[in-house]
């Protein structure tokens, strides 16, 4: 099967401190991949770069066999490409409603053309539509969590990026997001490429890659994850 | 009854001048952060549009027209004023996002030039350049993306920069040719007058309202029931907003950034042409016009509290209402047996100028109590 998203030799800096080495990583539809490591290997700089946050110095990056490396962020997000950042990002002033419209500003046509926020998204997270008039910067942290998800999920991508979705965030609607995300990869077979350090999450993926210092240094299936490779890439 | 009716009238004129000259500034200034001197020049830029709109109509081809050269040279100003302000944008400010010094610095050096460009360069010139860029900008945009690809785009764009020159040159040729007046630099003021139908007075309830007034009192209204609801309503104002909110996650959602700044660059730029057009209904238009009306602009915005609409709304008018009674030494009107020493204090400050001191000094005591204005941003997003 064609890869969804693959990455050669990624090299990216913050400034002058070169932060990925040579990362080589690709996620196929309908599975999911996890990214282990400790604190600042560079996992969630991974994510900025495939994103097109931070420009890669050298390698290449493609989304469905296309190269997208000179792309802009919203040129990557129109091409199927849906981010989830560490701090969920809410626009803090606009209503829920207005945040998830936003979602679909990624669809073909835009936001112009598409205005209707499909339904499946409150089978998913019913406690958005009682909030739907209130702002999105006074809901709790698992709730904006909920709406980032949800808001990404609208745009219908083929490549769902995820940093952190689960950090801070109280243990029942941990469950509820674990849920929400393994349901949208049966229903709609989408690539979901994941940054994670709650082992419990970490063991639903399909496959994990663990980080360190900017590189790739392991790599297989989650269900051959041992106890060691946990305790060295996993901070408990 | 008929001095409230009065002070109510004077402050609300007072404050639509206000109120639509700082409606521009809220988008550029309190929507996007850039701090923009030339905001002035831009409405300069709107009046000098008037003026020159206004003789146009004075040649014979389109002097039947002539009555209703103001409401379509309310558009123009706002179309020119809006380009000028989307070129700004383009090459300067652009480079300048997140450094507000320099954009003070630069928008400032901008203003300059814009003021001795309307003194040196011959109106009819003027007026060629502005009618280059504008279809240099739209024709690009006239045509459907599939001719766009059928043919070479470099060609294509030549070709629509070689007709707008051209077209430019022609405008140019043809207005200093037909109107002598613009066909050289003037430095002097030049006055708009407005047509038979504006002048006057009406009276209502037993007082005497100038038409002018209530045109721009009107022009005001429009402009922020159309700028509300394009903002709260409509596709690229939810754009607009979450982009001036969060940048970087709007652009990962699929919003083009670019395209949005130049638009609300264009708008803010716009509206302040719409002012430029009020004001040239009230004094003279030259090249000091921006000036006079910078400083309250920026008073006016950050009062409401910037990033805020409404506040801006009640802000301007707020200060129109307070200028009325402290520049017309209303106060003494209503409480005549003031005691002396009051009396004569009020009467000091019953200039108009001496009014705007009183009201600056005001201004600024109250932000060293409430610094981020009458309606600061509240919530829990504040708090972060």
């Amino acid at each position: 099967m064609e890869n969804l998203l693959e990455i050669k030799s990624l090299n990216t800096y913050y400034g002058e401190s070169h932060i990925l080495r040579d990362v080589d990583l690709n996620v196929k539809s309908g599975e999911m991949v996890c990214l282990i490591g400790r604190n600042g290997v560079g996992k969630t700089t991974l994510l900025k770069s495939l994103i097109g946050l931070l420009k890669q110095k050298k390698g290449d990056i493609y989304l469905i066999g296309k190269n997208i490396n000179r792309k802009a962020p919203h040129q990557r997000a129109r091409q199927g490409m849906a981010y989830v950042p560490q701090g969920r990002e809410i626009i803090p002033y606009l209503s829920v409603e207005e945040n998830l419209m936003l979602g679909m500003e990624s669809l073909p046509g835009g936001l112009s053309k598409n205005r209707k926020i499909d339904p499946f998204i409150y089978d998913l997270f019913p406690i958005l539509k009682d909030f739907l008039q209130r702002k999105g910067g006074d809901l709790s942290g698992g709730q904006q969590q909920q709406l980032a998800i949800a808001r990404a999920l609208l745009g219908k991508p083929k490549l769902l990026l995820l940093d952190e979705p689960t950090e801070g965030i109280q243990p029942n609607i941990v469950l509820d997001i674990e849920n929400a995300i393994n349901q949208i990869i049966r229903d709609t077979g989408i690539g979901v490429l994941l940054v994670e350090q709650h082992l419990h999450f970490v063991r639903q993926a399909h496959r994990y890659y663990a980080m360190q210092r900017g590189g790739i240094v392991a790599s297989g299936n989650t269900s051959e994850l041992s106890q060691a490779v946990i305790d060295k890439f996993l901070s408990v | 009854m008929e001095l409230l009716l009065d002070i109510l009238f004077n402050g609300v004129a007072i404050g639509s001048v206000l109120l639509v000259a700082a409606l521009g500034l809220a988008i550029v200034f309190g929507l996007m952060g850039v701090i923009n001197l030339a905001h002035g020049e831009l409405m300069m830029v709107g009046a000098y549009t008037t003026y020159v709109t206004q003789l146009v109509f004075k040649l014979p081809l389109l002097k039947p027209y002539y009555n209703s050269y103001l409401i379509i040279s309310i558009f123009l100003a706002f179309i020119v004023s809006g380009v000028v302000g989307i070129i700004l944008e383009k090459t300067i400010i652009r480079k300048l996002y997140g450094s507000p010094l320099e954009t003070l610095l630069a928008t400032w050096g901008v203003s300059l030039i814009l003021q001795q460009f309307v003194r040196s360069v011959p109106l009819a010139y003027g007026a060629g350049l502005i009618i280059s860029l504008v279809l240099a900008l739209f024709i690009p945009t006239l045509f459907p993306l599939k001719i766009k690809d059928s043919i070479n785009v470099k060609y294509y764009n030549l070709s629509a920069w070689i007709i707008s020159a051209f077209s430019g040159v022609l405008t140019a040729s043809w207005i200093s040719s037909s109107i002598s007046r613009l066909s050289r630099p003037d430095s002097r003021n030049v006055d708009v007058t407005a047509p038979a139908w504006m002048r006057g007075q009406i009276e209502i309830l037993g007082t005497n309202f100038p038409k002018t007034r209530l045109i721009i009192i009107l022009i005001t209204l429009i402009s922020v029931i159309a700028i509300t609801l394009f903002l709260n309503q409509s596709a690229w104002g939810l754009r607009i907003r979450a982009v001036t909110q969060n940048r970087q996650m709007s652009d990962c959602l699929g919003i083009s950034t670019e395209k949005v700044d130049i638009l609300t660059f264009g708008i803010g730029s716009g509206l302040a042409g719409v002012a430029g057009v009020a004001v040239s209904l009230l004094g003279s238009v030259g090249p000091n016009v921006g000036g006079n009306y910078i400083v309250g602009c920026f008073m006016v915005v950050v009062l409401g509290g910037v990033g805020n609409l409404l506040g801006t709304i009640i802000a301007s008018f707020g200060i129109g209402i307070m200028t009325d009674l402290i520049g017309a030494g209303r106060l003494l009107t209503i409480w005549p047996q003031m005691p002396l020493p009051l009396a004569t204090t009020i009467d000091f400050f019953a200039t108009t100028s001496m009014a705007r001191v009183m009201i600056f000094t005001l201004i600024v005591i109250f932000l060293q109590f409430k610094p981020t204005g009458l309606f600061p941003q509240k919530g829990r997003m504040v708090e972060n």
